[in-house]
């Protein structure tokens, strides 16, 4: 019997024949596991004291000492506060203004105008922070455009910005908003163009304004889309930016904006504290798989939003 | 539909139309005033003179840059890497997508697979730990760890997923009656059919090679080896490093000792691939983001 089955499971070409199925995945699964799996085996040296020519099999296990250490550091609490300002600024701004500009392009009557700002507003999105660092630096520098404009309009001397503890986190802020806004823009304007058009001949007939139009029907009919961007972008809040602030802070503002991540690849690639940068790293994640998880947690039990 | 519009309504349209433009204007800005930058006078551009506008055109800047050997080597690996990437990226989202886009009742293992991937998501060695992996692999130092690494990548393959599990089911039943197997399935009557989905993904791995700057900076040690968006980097984050507590007159002076005519001209050659594919990547990826990302 058990042969007849099996002579039968063997007939069961095409559709049943799950071998192929598990050849086409094992390129991914050697993928996953080398590059996404050793390194997390590789944490274990945040419990070391990890010297990098004897290796992970010689080093002295150390407990908890490398996590005592970095809690001490000053700078780890300065980088964990500057994290989550940095990062809840960016959540709700990068939210906000692309609600507002996308609001706006709703109310424009022109669709060539409507259709060539979406256009123009998305462009940044795909610039590499290698490239728009450089223009937003050399925009904002000592002798930039924006110190020349300032002095032509109202003669003020000119300010070093990216030296100065007060306007750099600002400078931070804004341009990675201004960067990430154009898909947020066109998420939200696809999703207010889809709103029923019979609510707003309903409003119309009732004497509401364009404005009482924009407060009473698009908003409502758009906050579960607003929701779920903000616990999405909540779940990331000790993700602020790692490859946009290595790339523009320089060593006079790393008060004002030295984030988790930069200091992590400070202790480690600069300091040589592996052990050190490992734990911190780990830490780092810990904590950010319980916002992730939860945010995750709360999008599955309040809405339809599904990864997988 | 007869509407009356109030004179509040009309003042509300031109400020409207002027913040929108005003917005837009500073989403090209930038790109103008580098190349306008890098087509200027080198003293023009010192003294700030260039803001919209090229000051005393000139093409000193591109025809030093032309000489300028190490450049256009870290444009070439950009190139290679864009190349080759891309094209390892999107075989591995296609023969991993279609797998897993397969019903339970097909492929029992699928959810097995799904979970194996997905905790990637989630959950990594993080900076230190990845880059003493990627020392014992010996890829410090070689082109493939620029590669490699990203190969498989689970969200991009979700996208795909996605998009093969919205075809119309009828059309695989039909051949598999007619007796093709997974790898005809896929290959014959899946991608064909997944054209829109491959374009943006396409796209998306190209942009995403040709952007990359961090990986090139953290495991190569040698600057031959870096890849234009590095080289790009590195340059500002060096000059960045020499900023430390300086009085605004050293300021003034850092920034006019580094060439900014150059500077403008790197800059500009770089942006000038994504601007030349930006019309496709505005038709995919907009469609893209509106259908396969969040979901109401």
């Amino acid at each position: 019997m058990i042969k007849a089955r099996q002579k039968q499971k063997k007939k069961k070409s095409g559709l049943y024949n799950t071998g192929q199925l598990h050849l086409m995945l094992l390129p991914a699964v050697i993928f996953t596991a080398i590059f996404a799996y050793f390194p997390i085996f590789g944490l274990v040296m945040a419990f070391q004291d990890y010297k990098p020519l004897i290796g992970f099999r010689e080093s002295d296990f150390v407990g908890l000492s490398q996590f005592k250490y970095i809690f001490t550091m000053p700078s780890f609490r300065q980088a964990f506060i500057n994290t989550i300002i940095i990062s809840f600024f960016k959540i709700i701004l990068s939210i906000l203004v692309p609600l507002i500009l996308s609001l706006m392009l709703n109310e424009v009557t022109k669709s060539w105008f409507k259709r060539s700002v979406q256009t123009i507003v998305f462009i940044p999105y795909f610039f590499s922070w290698a490239i728009l660092a450089g223009m937003i630096l050399e925009i904002f520098a000592y002798d930039g455009v924006v110190n020349n404009v300032l002095n032509s309009l109202f003669h003020t001397s000119p300010i070093a910005f990216l030296v100065s503890n007060k306007y750099f986190r600002s400078i931070i802020i804004g341009s990675d908003v201004w960067k990430g806004m154009g898909y947020n823009t066109v998420l939200l304007l696809a999703a207010i163009t889809s709103v029923d058009p019979t609510l707003y001949e309903a409003a119309e007939v009732d004497g509401a304004g364009r404005w009482k139009q924009a407060l009473h029907i698009t908003l409502p009919d758009i906050a579960p889309m607003i929701a779920v961007l903000t616990v999405l972008g909540l779940g990331n809040i000790l993700n602020a930016g790692f490859e946009q602030i290595l790339i523009m802070y320089n060593p006079t503002v790393e008060k004002t904006v030295d984030i988790l991540d930069t200091l992590v690849y400070r202790l480690g690639m600069m300091n040589h504290q592996y052990s050190a940068a490992a734990a911190m790293g780990l830490f780092k994640s810990v904590i950010s798989l319980i916002f992730v998880g939860t945010s995750y947690l709360i999008l599955y039990k309040k809405s339809d939003y599904r990864v997988f | 539909m007869k509407v009356k519009h109030s004179v509040s309504y009309y003042i509300y349209q031109v400020f409207n139309t002027l913040v929108l433009a005003l917005v837009a204007l500073s989403c090209i800005f930038p790109i103008l005033h580098v190349l306008s930058m890098s087509l200027s006078s080198s003293s023009a551009a010192m003294a700030g003179r260039v803001t919209f506008f090229p000051v005393d055109f000139s093409l000193a800047a591109y025809e030093y840059l032309i000489k300028k050997k190490d450049f256009f080597h870290s444009v070439a690996i950009s190139g290679w890497r864009v190349l080759i990437g891309t094209i390892i990226n999107m075989i591995m989202i296609v023969i991993t997508a279609y797998p897993l886009s397969r019903p339970t009742s097909q492929f029992p293992k699928r959810n097995v697979y799904m979970a194996f991937f997905a905790l990637t998501m989630f959950i990594g060695g993080g900076l230190i730990p990845t880059y003493m992996v990627m020392k014992g692999l010996h890829l410090l130092d070689n082109f493939w760890v620029m590669i490699l690494p990203g190969a498989m990548n689970i969200w991009n393959v979700i996208i795909m997923m996605n998009f093969i599990r919205g075809l119309p089911k009828a059309v695989e039943e039909s051949a598999f009656l007619d007796g093709a197997n997974h790898w005809q399935t896929l290959f014959q009557v899946i991608l064909p059919m997944a054209k829109p989905a491959i374009a943006s993904l396409l796209l998306f791995c190209m942009i995403g090679h040709w952007n990359s700057w961090f990986d090139g900076m953290f495991y190569m040690n040698n600057p031959n080896h870096y890849p234009m968006a590095t080289y790009l980097a590195t340059q500002i984050i060096n000059n960045n490093q020499s900023m430390t507590n300086m009085t605004p007159e050293q300021l003034a002076l850092l920034s006019s000792l580094s060439e900014k005519t150059v500077r403008s001209a790197q800059l500009f050659i770089s942006v000038v691939p994504i601007l030349i594919v930006y019309p496709f990547l505005q038709k995919y990826f907009v469609k893209g983001i509106t259908v396969g990302s969040v979901k109401e």
